[in-house]
């Protein structure tokens, strides 16, 4: 008997560091705003700093980890001290993809980095369906 | 003779769920890039918990701030897993009943009143940067 998905773990990157990681950051709260009934998400250093709930995240949800540079913190954190992520995506190769330019600053984000905020949650959704449809 | 002073390490929150994480991002980036870029760096929070090479050294060889934007503590609780107590910790919830008149929205990033709050707890928080700082003079 096939088990329906009923909402997909969505965990970011969330790198403080890096204008990918706010790239990161604002197009997976995009999907979460966009699509509540279908996607939840955990703040990634709760892993260690939470509890056995925390750490069950990617065994109680399909989980697609979206990371911001090629370090991959998202996508190694959930494999190590959760479960396999069902997908991982990686903001780098997403612009690329897209023919877009890396943002180039931490914080507010304006037009001009409006459209790869919008190409990285496009990614995210279409792989959060690709889930619910058991791909 | 020249002193060399450390650089001082603020780690905020790495929420996407709540105002107060998005404010203590807002801070961290407003000592960086405004108030003391000369002496706060940060890193990436998930680096401390794949435990990257240069990030545990970053933040076990230099003073460390944390701002954390819920009760649950991930900052503070990410520099103690590596064995380090932060020398000051933040709940970025209090730069708001400080300043009751600055009321924060915004998940992923804070709105203008955030910003402008923001700027006032940056303020606060570099007199602790400062006193790190000279602390650590070799």
């Amino acid at each position: 008997m096939d088990i329906q998905v009923q909402k997909v773990g969505i965990v970011s990157c969330s790198g403080e560091e890096i204008p990918e990681g706010t790239l990161c950051r604002l197009a997976c709260r995009k999907v979460l705003d966009e699509r509540p009934g279908e996607t939840v998400t955990i703040c990634l250093p709760l892993f260690i700093a939470g509890g056995e709930e925390e750490r069950t995240f990617a065994t109680n949800y399909p989980t697609i980890t979206v990371d911001g540079c090629d370090k991959r913190c998202a996508a190694k954190a959930t494999e190590m001290l959760s479960g396999k992520p069902a997908k991982s995506l990686s903001i780098p190769e997403i612009l690329k993809k897209h023919g877009l330019k890396a943002p180039t600053k931490l914080r507010h984000f304006g037009p001009e980095e409006e459209a790869a905020v919008k190409a990285v949650a496009d990614e995210i959704s279409q792989a959060v369906d690709e889930v619910l449809e058991g791909d | 003779m020249g002193k060399k002073q450390k650089k001082v390490v603020v780690l905020p929150c790495s929420g996407i769920g709540k105002v107060y994480g998005a404010l203590a991002r807002e801070t961290t980036y407003e000592l960086m890039e405004r108030v003391r870029p000369d002496e706060v760096v940060t890193t990436c929070l998930p680096l401390l918990v794949i435990k990257d090479p240069e990030a545990v050294a970053l933040v076990l060889e230099n003073p460390v701030i944390t701002i954390d934007g819920c009760p649950k503590d991930c900052a503070k609780k990410s520099v103690q897993a590596l064995g380090k107590e932060p020398d000051k910790t933040y709940e970025a919830i209090k730069f708001y009943t400080s300043h009751k008149d600055l009321k924060p929205e915004g998940v992923a990033e804070v709105n203008d009143t955030g910003r402008k709050l923001a700027a006032v707890a940056a303020a606060e928080v570099a007199q602790e940067v400062d006193k790190l700082a000279a602390g650590e003079e070799q």
